[in-house]
């Protein structure tokens, strides 16, 4: 661990000045920053703690949708009764990730900005191109059980690892940032960023920017919704495979729905083509199925994590099924 | 001799339970010797070759940093050897081994300085995989500790080629690693040629030892202080490479040391279980009866020091059968020496035979406890001698009777919703052995008394089953009775190891608190050359395992809704303490069954899951209905306490009763441990 400076900022302003410096780091929760920080990953100069700005709070939206302040603790978006009774999804993907020791400390914000638990990742005594770029993805050849099988490149096999992205991807959340060229809107989906050629960057956050808040629209179909984790063990693991999915039947047929997956890419998999298989064909599990192959058609597994491919495919039928009954 | 009876017996609460939630307990980390400085380790990222060159120039400058010791400048230390030859040589032999250390005035500091150091290697191919068809597989001398490493009785081949029924299958078991809660740790501190060190480890005497012969002083010289340690599964049997190195600091900078092992480097610093390939030959006739029984294991070791893993030993004594043959063959690999993990042999051997008698149930058409019963031996078959006790048996059917076993369904028939449903059975069994110790007993002036020996409590709560002992032997209540453990000073005795302590301590305690009850005032006993009353009978602990799987065949996910282990173990001394150490091992064997493995990079040659986010061992969300049970024995061949060992039999059998449970739910057997949904997956039908 390298020595650091650390700061607290006074409001949004200050912090996107103070974080300016070079090697400069906004620091929320810090349940994986500051681990990184003892693995030698990250060598921050200066910590900017954004966690006493006033972004702690859901507040309601005009359009009836609510906004999540970037400091809102894990812990109290999973316990917030609007959240749970209109995003379920949400409240039991946030739920369903690490234990409630990190939660109470973890922050939206820095739920979205967690980088992934690639093995190779976390040990700087091994080749990685997202820690190092140009020293190789050792992963490809190695361990890779884990790691992706959609959207991966040549340089990089890494999964994006939160949970709570997931459901954000499927209800079309929108991330609020503040920077030096003031304030902009990021679509949750387009947040992350597949690795391609560039894997050391995780997100389409530009220098400086920081997150202020997550937007979830109004979203009816969103109140029936469900997070399906599924992993080895039964709890404080990062998923095999996880799906979030909204559901609406009328008829007989699908009227809507939404679905992403979480593990296996690099970032959260907003299943596009699965939910236009969907619409308006009768509900079943030959459809769920028949979506499933859709949006699977082009994931490309690696030698040790071909097993994903069902397993998306199941944790999909089932979540759907069960939402469909 | 034997003990009247008045604590044991008795749930007593541990006697340093208020010491240690209030954090007054102190681990070997948190001693405060003045003056002390801190060191941090650096270790290899090659798998083999030498180090070429170290610049420590930039961690030497940083303001703050005592020292960097390397092969380069670091003291010849003549009596050390393998793992404990410190920084003696350039040579690599694995990767994450120690190649360097920082020493500076804080923690933090020489953290930061042991990342600045570099390395620079002359790298070499490295082989860091075990193998069935290793070419360099090879025939050790013997197997951990002592036993012959081949056995043969009967006519095997004969008997192979005649019998009906043949199961012949190999099962596997990965790398697994102990990660006890509490990190290794040493503080070390010279004055003069005199080294007190404080260390968590399983036996302080053992430690003495091995360190006065590294350095080549008396080991009168040498004092080890633990009076509490956070866990150690056998990885801190043996006292590991950064003891030596805490020594090594603290006579460069002229001051006391302190070093952690980081978690990160416990993966390589400080043991695991090999991994295991086993062939298991099963030739019975149609009742079942076995015919032959054949084991044949491969496991490996490193090119620093050997350890062989005495995997089929178990198969030498469990069931009957005229003929028989334990094999075990290693490969010296690339890779750190594998030591001992929760009762090394058994454990993983059991995995091996328990799955293979649940292969044999089913290819006679028995139950498999039927099958077991039908091939419980009169006596030993391995020494001939009568069992001092055996209720294996007796654990079966109680366990049966009590886990419902009547309502197990035959393989794939029980179905609940999305989930299949099965049960299944392993005996468990370890050796109940003890080893000569001695005990320092005090009459104190104000009437109580006092007992001095260097017995370890690594969260065991051997203190408190060592203070009933004594209160018994001295007929005296508990509060009269201070038993002092964990200090070197207290003389020879047994490291908490091979479910040996309390047998071996609590034999010299009794012997001392004899001798004090008969008027003496300061006694000092050596059970070493005692008489065995035992000698002439084979003594082992006996269990059974019952598990209960939900199976998701559609996503491979498998849970353990309930578990019961029933143990016959001797008279049980303390219910309480006893009961966790079964819940424990039991727990433990789960996460050997679903969870557990080291992932190992063959191209890197490293072990990548270095830490509990990645390695997996149970949560509390993954162990439910989970019960161990006993039934009363009592066994005065093992000691005077008429106990038995009861540290290990915990984890022995499970990982095979849920191997086994797995194959009832869904008819698939699974011989490659952990049972992941990836190898659930991979095998539907």
């Amino acid at each position: 661990m390298r020595p650091f400076r650390y700061e607290r900022a006074a409001d949004e302003g200050g912090a996107v000045a103070a974080v300016a410096e070079p090697g400069a780091k906004f620091l929320g929760g810090g349940t994986n920053l500051v681990d990184l920080m003892r693995l030698g990953v990250e060598t921050p100069s200066v910590l900017v703690d954004v966690t006493r700005l006033p972004l702690d709070r859901i507040e309601p939206l005009d359009d009836g949708g609510l906004r999540i302040g970037a400091g809102v603790r894990n812990s109290d978006l999973a316990a917030d009764p609007r959240i749970r009774d209109r995003y379920p999804a949400l409240a039991e993907a946030v739920l369903a990730g690490a234990s409630g020791q990190l939660r109470n400390l973890a922050t939206t914000g820095g739920n979205l900005m967690q980088r992934t638990r690639c093995p190779y990742f976390q040990d700087v005594t091994t080749p990685c191109n997202k820690r190092e770029p140009g020293t190789g993805c050792p992963a490809r050849e190695g361990e890779h059980t884990n790691l992706a099988i959609l959207g991966h490149s040549e340089h990089c096999v890494a999964t994006n690892p939160s949970d709570m992205a997931v459901p954000l991807a499927a209800f079309d959340a929108v991330v609020r940032v503040v920077g030096p060229e003031g304030a902009r809107e990021i679509p949750l989906a387009e947040f992350h960023r597949l690795p391609g050629d560039a894997p050391e960057r995780d997100t389409t956050l530009r220098k400086g920017e920081l997150i202020v808040a997550v937007d979830l629209p109004r979203l009816p179909l969103a109140a029936r919704s469900r997070y399906r984790k599924v992993r080895e063990r039964a709890s404080f693991a990062f998923a095999l495979v996880s799906v979030a999915a909204a559901l609406e039947v009328a008829d007989g047929r699908v009227a809507d729905v939404r679905i992403a997956f979480g593990g296996l890419a690099h970032k959260p998999w907003r299943a596009s083509a699965a939910e236009d298989a969907l619409r308006g064909v009768a509900a079943g599990p030959e459809a769920f199925a028949a979506a499933a192959d859709a949006e699977l058609a082009a994931a490309r597994p690696l030698r040790d994590n071909g097993y994903k491919v069902d397993l998306a495919r199941t944790a999909l039928v089932q979540t759907l099924v069960e939402l469909s009954t | 001799m034997s003990v009247a009876i008045r604590s044991i017996g008795t749930p007593v609460e541990r006697v340093e339970g208020r010491e240690k939630v209030t954090g007054r307990a102190l681990y070997a980390y948190e001693h405060a010797p003045e003056g002390v400085a801190y060191a941090a380790i650096v270790t290899s990222s090659v798998a083999r070759g030498s180090v070429r060159a170290i610049d420590a120039d930039a961690a030497l400058s940083l303001p703050g940093v005592l020292g960097v010791l390397s092969a380069q400048n670091a003291p010849n230390l003549p009596g050390a050897e393998g793992e404990l030859a410190v920084l003696q040589s350039p040579a690599v032999a694995y990767r994450g081994e120690i190649v360097a250390v920082a020493i500076a005035e804080t923690a933090e500091l020489a953290r930061q300085a042991a990342e600045t150091v570099r390395v620079d290697y002359e790298q070499a191919p490295h082989d860091v995989l075990l193998r069935g068809d290793h070419p360099e597989l090879y025939r050790p001398e013997k197997v951990n500790p002592n036993f012959p490493t081949d056995t043969e009785e009967g006519d095997v081949d004969a008997a192979l080629a005649a019998a009906p029924v043949q199961v012949d299958e190999t099962y596997t078991t990965p790398t697994e690693h102990n990660t006890a809660m509490e990190p290794h740790a040493t503080i070390a501190a010279w004055e003069g040629d005199s080294l007190t060190l404080y260390d968590s480890n399983q036996g302080a005497w053992n430690v003495v030892q091995a360190i006065a012969k590294v350095f080549a002083i008396d080991a009168g010289r040498v004092r080890v202080i633990a009076p509490h340690v956070g866990g150690g599964f056998g990885s801190k049997g043996t006292p590991r490479p950064h003891v030596v190195l805490a020594a090594l600091c603290a006579r460069h900078v002229g001051r006391p040391v302190k070093l952690a092992v980081t978690r990160q480097q416990m993966f390589t610093l400080t043991g695991y279980r090999t991994p295991t390939i086993q062939r298991m030959r099963l030739a019975a006739d149609h009742d079942g009866h076995l015919q032959a029984i054949v084991h044949d294991v491969k496991e490996q070791t490193s090119t620093v020091q050997e350890f062989a893993e005495q995997t089929a030993v178990v198969t030498r004594m469990l069931y009957a059968s005229p003929a028989r043959r334990t094999t075990h063959r290693l490969v010296a690999l690339d890779v750190p020496t594998p030591s001992w993990m929760r009762a090394p042999g058994e454990c993983p051997g059991m995995f091996a035979l328990e799955s293979a008698m649940d292969d044999l149930a089913v290819a006679c058409g028995l139950d498999p406890i039927e099958l077991r019963i039908r091939n419980e031996p009169e006596i030993d078959p391995e020494s001939g001698n009568p069992f001092s006790t055996r209720n294996l048996v007796e654990c079966l059917r109680r366990g049966a009777e009590r886990f419902g076993w009547d309502g197990r369904a035959e393989p794939g028939a029980h179905r609940d919703g999305r989930w299949l449903t099965g049960m299944g059975v392993a005996a468990s069994t370890y050796p109940a052995r003890r080893v000569g110790s001695t005990a320092h007993g005090t009459a104190e002036a104000d009437g109580t008394f006092t007992i001095r020996i260097t017995a370890a409590d690594i969260g065991t709560g051997a203190r408190t089953v060592l203070t009933q002992i004594a209160a018994d032997a001295l007929e005296l209540p508990l509060d009269r009775v201070r038993v002092v453990i964990g200090d070197s000073e207290s003389g020879q005795a047994m490291v908490a190891g091979g479910s040996m302590g309390t047998t071996s301590w609590g034999t010299a305690i009794v012997k001392a608190c004899e001798r004090l009850r008969a008027g003496e005032a300061e006694v000092h006993v050596d059970t070493g050359d005692d008489e065995d009353p035992g000698k002439d009978f084979a003594r082992h602990a006996f269990g059974a395992q019952f598990i209960e799987v939900r199976v998701d065949p559609a996503t491979g996910e498998v849970r353990i809704p309930r578990a019961l282990g029933m143990f016959a173990c001797g008279r049980i001394i303390n219910p309480r303490t006893a009961r966790s150490q079964f819940l424990g091992g039991m727990t433990m064997g789960i996460g050997m069954a679903l969870f557990e493995e080291t992932i190992v990079d063959p191209g890197l040659g490293a072990f990548m899951n270095h830490d509990l986010a990645q390695y997996h061992v149970p949560t509390n969300a993954d162990i439910r209905d989970l019960e161990a049970d006993w039934i009363d024995e009592e066994d005065f061949r093992v000691n005077p306490m008429g106990s038995k060992g009861i540290g290990e039999i915990g984890i022995v059998g499970t990982a095979a009763a849920v191997a086994n449970a797995v194959y009832n739910a869904t008819g698939v057997r699974h011989r490659d441990l952990p049972i992941t949904p990836a190898r659930i997956l991979a095998t539907r039908q």
